[in-house]
């Protein structure tokens, strides 16, 4: 077999080099040439746009975070660690962390393990493509719908005298219906659950692409070998899509912990701050109590949780 | 050769215009494009006015009003920036902050004091005194150490709704008119059975006007005060702590509609409006919604509840379509004259028949011919009482009512008691109102 030209990738004849950067440019400008900044101008309209709408606004955040009484005063005064410490030492930021640990892992959990489950049924060559593709847009629907829809539609199934309560009133054999939103006990489980089922969709799909391209041959081997359906899952099908859920649990766990919008429009942080998040915590703090420097220190720290786990997924991808 | 002489040329074109476009994306991203501050080269000013009364208003109403404003004053055209009460606050909160507030701002008065201890919006006595403006034809203005920075342009009430049904079915023949014949009569609406309970308290923390509206109405009814003659808290007087105990007395009576914790004012208007509660505080701006969604609920408004022994006049909680300047805006003179055409005795008349409120011009008379009679019924009980809405210019307000929420939520769960939660309030409001 005749080897491949590289014809392309010879370097250009001297004389057009010289052409192209004269030799005689001073020290300075010879560095600076058209080819060489070309590739910053194209970069440029990103870069600003990066600048202008991502490091500036966080540049200030976190300056603000170091300044008293930031924005409502017109020359706040350098507050050092203050904020920070007042963030950290507070009781409610404290529970809201709390509170944000249990929602955001237990989301994800379950995000992954339904929309694993899920994906596996669709992909069972036990059900027929019809029935298939009919399951499919029935569970991919809650992913369509928009928080606010999402939010209204929980909050009037679970209202207390909501079609939860009723039916398990009448047909589940409860004597009184429950407060799921509003009883401090319930709270941050009733949301939780409403998050979970509005996300699993996301898994499901990205976990159905994952499974339809793992080889049949894999499979095939390992019944040959003697594998049972449980040993062909646990040593087929995990390992094939671990890079797959690995890189969906790190992402959802920024996702959840952004969460705001189902939080706020559910239970607002109630009962009791059962609900409280750092999302809504620090809200709260800007856009109730005017406490800017407050809210940015909070919003500093939950950039510094969220950076962890982003490092983890840059890491997770750059593996690959 | 030549071909290397093209290229630099070509490229260093190419270089140019990829950072034109860059400059002008920058350009456009910081919002610097241009620099005519609402004045246009024949003199026309515009002036923006940001506000959520619109939305709320019969479809192309409001901008009619604006219309009539511009044929007035032919020099000056107003751009609307409306947008639903929750948005327009974090617009001008997040405007306050970065000093480009609109020209007119729609207030409620419990921002007014954050805004004017920023300096974001102008003092309107210098603009009345400027304008040489007779203010005594004002129902009020909301002012910040002897400063006006608000005018409220149309005030809603809040009465107490009474389903008729609901309580003629219970056996109750009269709307309650003290507190023991409120309690009496939610009991025995309550006492009806299925989902339908007395009362709806809604204590949703995110927007915790339920405070205000639900709880501190009762306080105000019976003439009292939650603070001293200095602006100070007095959440630890006997008039507060007998509202908070009342409170939980029809909590703990079964009375108050279940999920009030995290019930928000539009779950309490529905179930009002589905006859699942028989009574509930609410604005009289949602008369219109509530026989819009059920036209064959059979319901009045009546004063509040005072206290048995109480004779005095009672206070009933109100809520302002409020109007200001910005501090930042170049054209504070034009600003103020659409602050007076839209207090002037013709149009506040009509704007206040149109969103159903009371006029915040004494002069003003809205037009109750073609509302419904409901509101004529309450512009009598306006009339008998007074307004009175303690959070209106209290700095933090919206944080006073939650840190508030938060201690009554603990007390109706039974997780602490009421001396100990009023206590907890009167510190947490002591450090913002010092």
């Amino acid at each position: 077999m005749e080897p491949a030209k590289l014809d392309h990738a010879a370097p250009p004849p001297a004389a057009e080099v010289a052409s192209e950067i004269p030799a005689a440019l001073p020290g300075g400008m010879r560095r600076f040439s058209a080819r060489g900044a070309a590739p910053y101008g194209y970069l440029s309209p990103t870069m600003v746009l990066i600048f202008v709408l991502m490091v500036i606004p966080i540049a200030m955040v976190v300056s603000y975070s170091f300044k008293d009484n930031v924005i409502v005063e017109q020359n706040p005064v350098f507050a050092g660690l203050a904020n920070y410490t007042k963030v950290l030492t507070d009781p409610d930021f404290l529970a809201a962390l709390k509170n944000s640990f249990i929602f955001i892992t237990v989301s994800t959990v379950a995000h992954l393990l339904l929309g694993l489950g899920f994906a596996m049924m669709l992909n069972t060559p036990l059900l027929g493509g019809v029935t298939k593709a009919v399951f499919r847009i029935i569970y991919i629907l809650p992913w369509l719908f928009t928080v606010a829809v999402i939010a209204v539609i929980w909050r009037l199934m679970l209202d207390p005298s909501g079609v939860v309560n009723y039916i398990l009133t009448t047909a589940g054999g409860m004597r009184d219906g429950v407060d799921w939103l509003s009883d401090p006990a319930t709270a941050l489980w009733a949301l939780t659950f409403i998050n979970i089922w509005a996300g699993f969709p996301f898994f499901m799909i990205s976990i159905l692409a994952g499974l339809q391209g793992i080889s049949a041959d894999l499979y095939e081997a390992a019944a040959v070998d003697g594998a049972t359906a449980f040993q062909r899952f646990l040593n087929v099908t995990i390992p094939q899509l671990r890079p797959v859920l690995i890189s969906m649990a790190v992402l959802d766990l920024i996702w959840t912990s952004q969460q705001f919008a189902l939080i706020w429009m559910t239970t607002g942080g109630g009962p009791l701050n059962v609900t409280e998040m750092l999302s809504t915590y620090t809200y709260k703090q800007a856009f109730s109590s005017y406490e800017f420097g407050t809210a940015s220190a909070s919003a500093v720290i939950v950039l510094l949780l969220t950076m962890i786990l982003a490092f983890f997924y840059v890491r997770l991808q750059k593996e690959r | 050769m030549t071909g290397g002489g093209t290229g630099l040329h070509g490229r260093l074109r190419q270089l140019l215009g990829v950072m034109a476009t860059a400059a002008l994306v920058g350009a456009v991203a910081v919002g610097c494009g241009g620099s005519d501050e609402g004045t246009s080269a024949d003199g026309t000013v515009t002036l923006e006015f940001a506000q959520w009364w619109a939305p709320e208003l019969p479809a192309g109403s409001f901008d009619k009003l604006m219309s009539d404003f511009t044929a007035q004053n032919p020099t000056i055209k107003v751009k609307l920036l409306s947008g639903p009460y929750a948005s327009t606050k974090q617009q001008l909160v997040t405007g306050a902050a970065s000093r480009t507030l609109p020209d007119v701002v729609g207030l409620d008065g419990a921002w007014v004091s954050d805004f004017a201890k920023q300096g974001a919006i102008a003092d309107l006595t210098a603009l009345m005194g400027d304008a040489k403006y007779d203010s005594s034809q004002l129902a009020s203005q909301i002012q910040i150490k002897g400063k006006t920075y608000m005018i409220p342009v149309v005030n809603f009430v809040y009465p107490l709704f009474v389903n008729n049904d609901l309580l003629t079915k219970a056996g109750v023949t009269k709307p309650p008119s003290t507190r023991t014949e409120f309690l009496d009569a939610a009991k025995k609406v309550s006492a009806l059975g299925g989902n339908v309970k007395g009362w709806a308290l809604p204590l949703d923390t995110a927007v915790p006007n339920g405070v205000q509206n639900d709880v501190m109405s009762w306080l105000w009814a019976s003439g009292g005060s939650m603070l001293t003659q200095d602006g100070k808290p007095d959440l630890t007087s006997q008039q507060v702590k007998s509202t908070v105990e009342y409170v939980k007395s029809l909590y703990d009576a079964g009375v108050v509609a279940p999920g009030a914790l995290t019930m928000k004012e539009q779950d309490k208007v529905e179930k009002f409006t589905t006859g699942q509660v028989g009574m509930v505080i609410d604005s009289l701006a949602h008369i219109t919604l509530i026989k819009k969604n059920n036209p064959k609920l059979n319901f009045t408004v009546v004063p509040l509840p005072a206290e048995d022994a109480y004779t005095g006049k009672r206070g009933i909680p109100y809520a302002s379509w409020g109007i200001g300047v910005a501090a930042s805006s170049k054209h504070k003179a034009e600003a103020f004259k659409l602050v007076q055409f839209l207090m002037s005795q013709q149009t506040n008349a009509q704007l206040s028949t149109l969103a159903n409120g009371f006029p915040g011009n004494k002069t003003a008379e809205p037009d109750f011919s073609t509302s419904d009679p409901l509101f004529k019924t309450a512009f009598e009980i306006y009339k008998a009482g007074y307004p009175a809405n303690e959070f209106v210019g209290l700095p933090k307000s919206e944080d006073l009512m939650r840190s508030f929420d938060e201690q009554l939520q603990l007390v109706l769960t039974g997780k602490a008691t009421v001396d100990d939660a009023l206590g907890k309030s009167q510190e947490s409001w002591a450090s913002v109102l010092s």
